[in-house]
């Protein structure tokens, strides 16, 4: 860092003796500028980080210490909230359908993306940046809109997939109706949002990947089949940890798809069948005025959970990089 | 030359970092100004859906010079969230704040939130449906609501269907097929035959006209102790409900199929408060203009929704918001607003009103919705709401009767369902 200060035009010949205490403030600022203005620069992001991030995750975790009403009275009851998710049916309940549908939504999408990176990475491939474009614009679209138009398709009544199968004698499925049905229908309004996402993600980790390794490996006479099995897939572990990572903290934070195919009902159908975690939490902390604590609770719950499903991802695709 | 740019870069960043802090404190903050004779300069109505209250809103300031703010929210879901926000962070309620039904149990359970109206304004004790005042209520005694309107109950039909089907089409003679509820589940099984169609939109709405004809303690008692799993009238609702599942069209209300289900003809009758008729008309579209019409409820009487205005405690001038109230729910206003925008009158006198009784509505066959809802309220059953009554109807009671609509579960598993979810969703 200090190296910078060379960056200053070279000073002319020292300066006659009255000018020195004014020489000694410049060198002081200097000093406090070098040490001092990069902690200026940065700070802009801290401060809205600290006010719109840190200051309410710390806040929940007091509110989650409490009886909380959120337009009431609240009281101290330690981590009573914490030992009550324990027993809590709908917060398991919620725990498993969120689970159910990342694993249903998350796998296929990134064997997908895998596969679709690999097509595109090709040397032959026609008009690529035209394919890489378009792949992408599912993302750009509002996750509402998404959600509206899906919830449309999979209507009962009316509903393009209802009626596609009427073909095949399939009777109209009430899609969130079931618990398999909704997930396979929240699944693919995922699947269909972020798998270019992940596609076009990877497809940057295969291409930081050295052309030589495949030169090398094609003059040994290796098919395309193994050079994909033993180059691309091992140098792209470490693109892999961080694409399951992101899938995993948006998986368990699913609210806008579920919340808008219940036509708003937070409770994720009649049954609960597809409330998500993120539900439960705006059920507890938001809708119901009288368990705001127990909501906030929910909301600390999550992040935990996020925080050691990365570490197990991390460790698994870690151990077996090696 | 290096070391002024390097002072000026570090005062500019010095600056970015000031007005980053600086900037955030100063939203916030604006003071209300009060005019010299102390009355204040302007004063906020926060109302969802349609109150009728333009018009009102003008004659009362050309009345007393204060300035009225009519903040307008769609829908009633969109709308509590920013209620709930206003009272948690004590700042940016209005001061003249509707209250609906549905929502006003739970607001009540913390009355510190609200002013007390009775030192505010005169006496109304008797000049509204008694049971409506005493709803407007806190359960420490004071009075945080005025009457605003009632949503009441009626049935709309599809008159074409109803010929096609064979039945009679006349409003008298369809209220006569149903004095009671055994009646109107032969007209619908009658229906059902004839066509292969459902005859009500869903079992719900059954539900929610039966539950209010009971007269009594719903999902609490007079103490506020749930009693879901042993009160007779919600037991009353459940069994005459479920046993409509053979002639309900399965549309969950507000959902795109009900939605969808107007204009397409999946059900030929729905209950009608008095505020949906505007919601009937909307989906229905003006293809169907004529082919509505408004009959009598099953079992005579019921209620659907209806609200109280009431003034947050944080409002800086309670005394000017209680008048605006006042002025808005009294007798004559309370006409204009049904003649405006459709929600009935609470006020006995309004109730009685020549205009009001002789109202016809042309999109619904120009039936005299005026007549047929003003004495349907006089047959509504005053009855106790506890503190989350909407949180157990929407939460624990529907979805259970939609599990047991749709074939996903038995009877006797549903009302399982809904017991244990009343006792949690009931909780307060």
């Amino acid at each position: 860092m200090s190296l910078s200060a060379t960056t200053a035009p070279p000073s002319p010949a020292p300066p006659p003796h009255p000018t020195a205490p004014r020489r000694r403030r410049g060198s002081l600022l200097n000093r406090l500028d070098l040490k001092y203005s990069p902690y200026l620069y940065i700070a802009p992001f801290f401060l809205i980080f600290g006010i719109f991030g840190l200051y309410p995750m710390l806040r929940t975790a007091w509110m989650s210490l409490h009886d909380w009403d959120m337009i009431g009275d609240h009281s101290f009851i330690g981590i009573d909230n914490y030992t009550r998710l324990f027993g809590d049916e709908y917060f398991w309940n919620a725990l498993v359908n969120t689970f159910g549908i990342f694993l249903l939504s998350t796998i296929p999408q990134l064997l997908l993306a895998l596969f679709l990176a690999n097509l595109l990475n090709r040397t032959f491939l026609r008009a690529k940046t035209f394919f890489r474009m378009s792949i992408f614009i599912p993302n750009v679209v509002s996750v509402a809109a998404v959600a509206i138009v899906f919830g449309m398709l999979y209507q009962r009544d009316f509903g393009l997939f209802n009626w596609l199968l009427s073909f095949f004698g399939v009777d109209a499925i009430d899609w969130n109706g079931e618990r398999w049905s909704s997930w396979t229908a929240l699944a693919t309004m995922v699947n269909w949002r972020w798998t270019g996402y992940n596609t076009l993600i990877l497809l940057a980790g295969m291409q930081a990947i050295p052309k030589d390794l495949y030169e090398a490996a094609a003059i040994d006479g290796a098919s395309q089949w193994r050079q994909f099995w033993q180059i691309t897939l091992p140098m792209l572990k470490p693109t892999f940890i961080f694409v399951v990572i992101l899938s995993t903290i948006g998986g368990m934070q699913l609210f806008t798809e579920p919340l808008l195919f219940a036509n708003g009902n937070i409770l994720g159908g009649d049954q609960r069948q597809f409330q998500t975690l993120a539900m439960y939490m705006y059920e507890m902390g938001i809708v119901n005025l009288n368990t705001a604590g127990y909501g906030a609770a929910v909301a600390w719950a999550i992040f935990m959970i996020i925080v050691l499903v990365s570490l197990i991802n991390f460790v698994l695709v870690r151990r077996t990089a090696k | 030359m290096s070391l002024t740019t390097r002072r000026s870069r570090m005062a500019a960043a010095t600056l970015a970092a000031i007005t980053a802090v600086g900037g955030l404190a100063a939203c916030g903050n604006d003071d209300e100004p009060t005019t010299a004779d102390g009355k204040p300069a302007k004063l906020v109505v926060d109302t969802f859906g349609e109150f009728g209250y333009d018009e009102l809103v003008k004659q009362y300031e050309q009345q007393t010079g204060i300035k009225v703010e009519l903040r307008k929210t769609a829908q009633l879901r969109e709308y509590r969230p920013k209620l709930v926000r206003y009272l948690a962070t004590g700042q940016g309620a209005a001061d003249v704040t509707a209250l609906e039904e549905g929502i006003l149990n739970e607001f009540k359970a913390n009355p510190r939130n609200w002013a007390d109206l009775t030192p505010l304004i005169d006496d109304h004790s008797k000049e509204y449906l008694p049971w409506k005042w005493e709803l407007g209520k806190a359960p420490d005694g004071r009075l945080i609501g005025l009457p605003t309107d009632v949503g009441s109950l009626a049935v709309c039909y599809r008159k074409d269907l109803f010929e096609a089907a064979g039945l009679p089409t006349e409003r008298d003679q369809v209220s006569a097929l149903w004095p009671d509820w055994n009646g109107f589940h032969q007209a619908g099984q009658k229906y059902k035959t004839a066509t292969g169609k459902g005859f009500i939109d869903s079992i719900t709405a059954v539900s929610n006209g039966v539950l209010f004809q009971q007269g009594s303690d719903l999902f609490y008692d007079k103490e506020n102790n749930i009693i879901a799993d042993t009160s007779p009238a919600v037991k009353a609702a459940w069994e005459t409900a479920t046993s409509m599942a053979d002639i309900s069209a399965k549309a969950e209300t507000w959902s795109p199929a009900w939605n969808a289900g107007f204009k397409q003809g999946t059900f030929a009758a729905t209950f009608c408060p008095s505020w949906m008729l505007g919601i009937v008309e909307e989906n229905s579209g003006e293809g169907n203009k004529g082919k509505w019409d408004v009959a009598a409820v099953p079992g005579g009487g019921g209620n659907w929704g209806g609200s109280w205005l009431a003034v947050p405690e944080q409002s800086k001038h309670q005394k000017e918001a209680a008048k605006l109230a006042e002025f808005l729910t009294n007798a004559t206003n309370q006409v204009e607003a049904f003649k405006a925008s459709g929600p009935l009158p609470t006020n006995l006198e309004a109730l009685k009103n020549e205009a009001f009784l002789s109202y016809t509505n042309e999109y619904f066959s120009g039936a005299p919705t005026g007549k047929i809802f003003g004495e349907s309220v006089s047959k509504i059953q005053p009855v106790h709401l506890g503190p989350k009554h909407q949180a157990v109807k929407e939460n624990a009671l529907e979805p259970a009767l939609r599990v047991f609509e749709n074939g996903r579960a038995s009877k006797d598993a549903a009302w399982t369902q809904f017991t244990k979810d009343a006792a949690t969703q009931g909780a307060f």
